[in-house]
């Protein structure tokens, strides 16, 4: 099953089918080169790692000697039984669970309001300013993860971060110095948060493209048969762009599973008691630091096999649930 | 709830859901915009007023930090080799991601549908299953920790989605004027440069600005693949500054290098907005 949907897109020019005559030394010159280059370029930085990766795996290959042994399957027999990374593998899935279902419903609501939470007559608009809002929730998109991480590290800071001190100021006086991210219960919570803060803007505004590019006789007819802006959410906006919220979610899954800017910023340790630790980190360790690059490469494939499943379960849940543009319930 | 029989007034129901949603959106838009704002102010502060009070206005509004970050941290000079390094790799995968999809999306021959979905594979397999054996790829051919290494790999992995995106553009160009030139005796070089990139510019446009914001954020590659810190690029020289100034505390200068590297993209991306978020529909819709 390949991942993201090939591109039904485009007006239906037909490529050209060669005839014999066609194949000049102009076409095929061109052809050579036009492809050659790239799919070379394509194929030694991109393919090859990914399939020596595959290999390697089954190596004890420490990197740095030139003699590697091949070892079947007993890096993935260690992973298995190796507590660290079941718990940096639990927690990467608790952040696929969770971020993309708290980033997209975040943004559909968001982009609700922008396109269609004007009033409820005349034709269907959106709120006043409604681009500012736009404007301003995509700011963090093009802000690095590395600074949003950094800025958030200083936020959530002890001491001098302003999230306690307008906690304090409140009358919250716990937090004079709560430590969110050095507190096994809130570091994973607070990392989430960080996340979501800078990629919501992102799918709203990909969103709001998406519901402006839904016929507005729908959105029409939809109010005439008395439909509530509720109802007209849930009934007409989220079937029509299925197909973006899939896209969407694995995007957001895919990034979710990688989280290594934003956890090796906010908790370079992987946190108080690995709170924080997931699969791309120790990954990363157990290569660039503990020179284990069989082993590392174990953990890569184990990541890119859950990264499939991932992308096939929200494929096969969109199929089960009428991936249609059906606009009936 | 709400009737089309309410006629042309503004209802009650209009101004309590026009009110809630305005109280949301502006909930949500103080909660990007005040760790912004406060960033910025910290970044004119002493260390000493920073540990003092997170609210407290700086006493003086001078660029030391400023100064401090640019020069002592470095920041300038991890800032020249971003430049080169995005430049650079922006203009290669741009050529080279051009050429491919044209190719892919105008003529049909054996083995196009391999290539393309090879391109596509690329784009869901995550990069740290590559990043190990990457490491050694680029040890062999002698330009780990260069920045021509780094300009390559980044072009690499920036070629699916260019791929992905302009061969979807390109099928929507249309094949009459190519046939046209063609009738005139133009090659199929000629043809390609002065007449399907030019009017392949719109899409360029927006995958140059989706390619340029992944890369200029690029964390992974760089962090793996380019330790000399003489060579480090921008992401990667604030995580070493921000992870060291637990040792000095010049938390002025963080503040302030933070600044430094928000601002121009910021910037940009204001007076792009229009062009961006138009942009970033027809590439994920399909």
């Amino acid at each position: 099953m390949t991942a993201i949907a090939p591109p039904g897109g485009g007006k239906p020019a037909a490529a050209r089918r060669f005839s014999r005559r066609d194949l000049t030394f102009d076409k095929i010159s061109l052809m050579v080169v036009f492809l050659g280059v790239p799919v070379a370029c394509y194929i030694i930085f991109v393919v090859s790692p990914f399939l020596q990766a595959f290999y390697y795996s089954l190596t004890d290959w420490s990197g740095f000697t030139p003699e590697r042994h091949f070892t079947g399957l007993s890096n993935y027999r260690k992973l298995f039984t190796d507590d660290i990374f079941l718990h940096a593998m639990r927690n990467s899935i608790t952040l696929v669970i969770v971020l993309p279902i708290v980033t997209i419903v975040l943004a559909l609501i968001l982009a609700s309001l922008v396109t269609v939470g004007g009033l409820s007559h005349g034709p269907v608009r959106g709120l006043r300013n409604s681009s500012f809002y736009r404007v301003v929730s995509f700011f963090p998109y093009v802000i690095p993860a590395i600074i949003i991480g950094i800025m958030w590290s200083q936020i959530y800071d002890p001491s001098n971060g302003i999230l306690n001190g307008a906690l304090t100021k409140l009358g919250f006086h716990r937090f004079e110095s709560y430590p969110w991210l050095g507190d096994e219960s809130t570091a994973m919570i607070a990392t989430m948060f960080v996340i979501v803060w800078g990629l919501v803007g992102f799918y709203m505004v990909l969103f709001v493209a998406a519901i402006k590019g839904v016929p507005s006789e729908l959105y029409d007819s939809a109010r005439i048969d008395g439909a509530g802006r509720f109802r007209t959410a849930v009934n007409v906006t989220i079937p029509l762009i299925r197909d973006n919220i899939q896209t969407a979610y694995i995007y957001m899954g895919i990034l979710a599973l990688d989280a290594f800017v934003y956890m090796d910023v906010l908790n370079p340790g992987g946190g108080p008691n690995n709170s924080t630790l997931v699969m791309s980190q120790r990954l990363f360790t157990t290569a660039f630091t503990k020179g284990q690059f069989g082993y590392a490469c174990a953990m890569g494939v184990v990541l890119a096999v859950i990264t499939r499943l991932f992308s096939a379960v929200v494929f096969l849940v969109n199929r089960l649930t009428g991936g249609t543009n059906d606009v009936a319930e | 709830m709400n009737s089309v029989t309410s006629g042309r007034k503004t209802t009650t129901g209009d101004k309590v859901v026009g009110s809630i949603s305005h109280t949301l959106l502006t909930i949500w838009s103080l909660i990007v915009i005040l760790p912004l704002l406060w960033t910025l102010m910290s970044s004119f502060k002493t260390s000493s007023e920073i540990f003092s009070s997170p609210f407290s206005l700086p006493s003086h509004w001078n660029f030391h930090n400023y100064a401090n970050a640019w020069t002592s941290a470095g920041i300038g000079s991890y800032f020249v080799n971003s430049i080169i390094v995005v430049v650079g790799a922006m203009v290669l995968t741009m050529v080279l991601g051009a050429m491919c999809a044209y190719v892919l999306a105008r003529f049909r021959f054996f083995g196009n549908r391999a290539i393309y979905y090879l391109m596509l594979a690329g784009l869901t397999f995550p990069i740290f299953l590559a990043i190990v054996p990457l490491f050694f790829v680029l040890k062999s051919i002698g330009l780990l920790n260069t920045l021509p290494g780094l300009i390559l790999t980044y072009a690499a992995f920036a070629l699916p989605f260019t791929v992905f995106f302009l061969v979807s553009f390109f099928k929507t160009l249309s094949q009459s004027i190519a046939e046209a030139a063609a009738i005139d005796g133009a090659g199929e070089w000629r043809t390609f440069f002065q007449i399907m990139l030019p009017m392949a510019r719109p899409g360029l446009a927006t995958v140059a600005i989706l390619n340029y914001v992944g890369l200029w954020n690029q964390f992974l590659l760089p962090v793996a693949l380019n330790t000399d810190p003489d060579k480090y690029v921008l992401t990667q020289g604030m995580a070493s500054f921000a992870s060291q100034a637990g040792y000095a505390v010049d938390f002025g200068a963080l503040f302030a290098a933070v600044v430094i590297t928000v601002l121009p993209v910021l910037v940009i991306y204001l007076v792009l907005q229009r062009q961006l978020q138009g942009s970033v529909s027809p590439g994920t819709n399909k």
